[in-house]
């Protein structure tokens, strides 16, 4: 049984990585803003897995048990903030909510 | 075209199509729905990697627990069809520029450093999986400042959670 090439993984994360990017600036609804940042950590968490199986050592696999538990909780706290952004302004359209802005 | 090969390619063209679904849905809850099917096939593929527990993982907190989260506000907040504002055209071309110029400066890297040529040749892959026994060890183990740091992290979390979304008197 032959095995899939790490570098087939790392190429298919960066593909991931590169559309969670493109997603992020194009997108402009705060919910999908916060999705493609979703997908961006998916992707590096492919590659962490890729590389831990690469080099046989388990670290890596411990990185991104820790990247799922602080992407549960940015998820907790941003879509509290998302929440109440939009009670305040009732709009999820980022390019509407520009009290900060100069 | 032996399985494995198989499987990784229908996956990873599962996870390019709903990473595309995710960009080109205008409703905000198709953007939701094709990232699980992104989230779902990765696990998939931490499965081919042989990374179980991991897998396991991906299943129950992102796609179960993450993403119902998500499903759930934009439930609550009725978020229907997105606005197209054209407030930043700058910001359309930047993003696209950017996303082609990263994807070609990996590619880049992986052609011609040296360590990029070590993975391109396969170096170290093997088809053992990492019995979820071995990383308990070393998450209790090497990792166990980090691991309890994490339990305030999402004590924290759920307490600030609760005060930005209570309802002010």
């Amino acid at each position: 049984m032959s095995i899939v090439p790490i570098s087939y993984y790392l190429v298919l994360s960066a593909i991931l990585f590169g559309l969670g990017i493109i997603a992020f600036v194009f997108k402009r609804n705060i919910i999908t803003i916060f999705m493609a940042i979703e997908l961006m950590l998916n992707a590096v968490n492919l590659a962490f897995v890729a590389f831990a199986r690469a080099h046989n050592q388990l670290d890596g696999l411990v990185f991104v048990f820790f990247v799922i538990v602080v992407a549960a909780s940015e998820a907790a706290v941003g879509l509290a903030i998302v929440i109440t952004v939009y009670q305040n302004r009732q709009t999820l359209n980022i390019d509407r909510i520009n009290l900060l802005k100069f | 075209m032996t399985l494995p090969f198989v499987v990784f390619f229908v996956c990873a063209l599962l996870a390019v199509l709903g990473a595309l679904t995710l960009i080109l849905a205008r409703e905000p809850i198709h953007s939701a729905l094709s990232l699980i099917l992104v989230m779902v096939s990765l696990a998939v593929l931490y499965l081919l990697l042989g990374a179980e527990f991991i897998a396991a993982v991906q299943i129950i907190v992102y796609a179960g627990a993450i993403m119902v989260l998500f499903v759930f506000v934009i439930m609550l907040l009725n978020a229907g069809v997105e606005e197209r504002t054209d407030y930043s055209q700058l910001a359309k071309y930047a993003g696209l520029a950017l996303g082609i110029f990263l994807l070609l400066a990996l590619a880049h890297w992986m052609a011609h450093s040296l360590i990029g040529q070590q993975i391109a040749n396969g170096v170290g892959a093997s088809n053992a999986s990492v019995s979820t026994r071995e990383l308990s060890a070393q998450l209790f183990q090497k990792y166990l400042f980090p691991f309890e740091a994490t339990s305030i992290l999402i004590l924290i979390a759920i307490l600030g959670a609760l005060v930005l979304a209570k309802k002010d008197e």
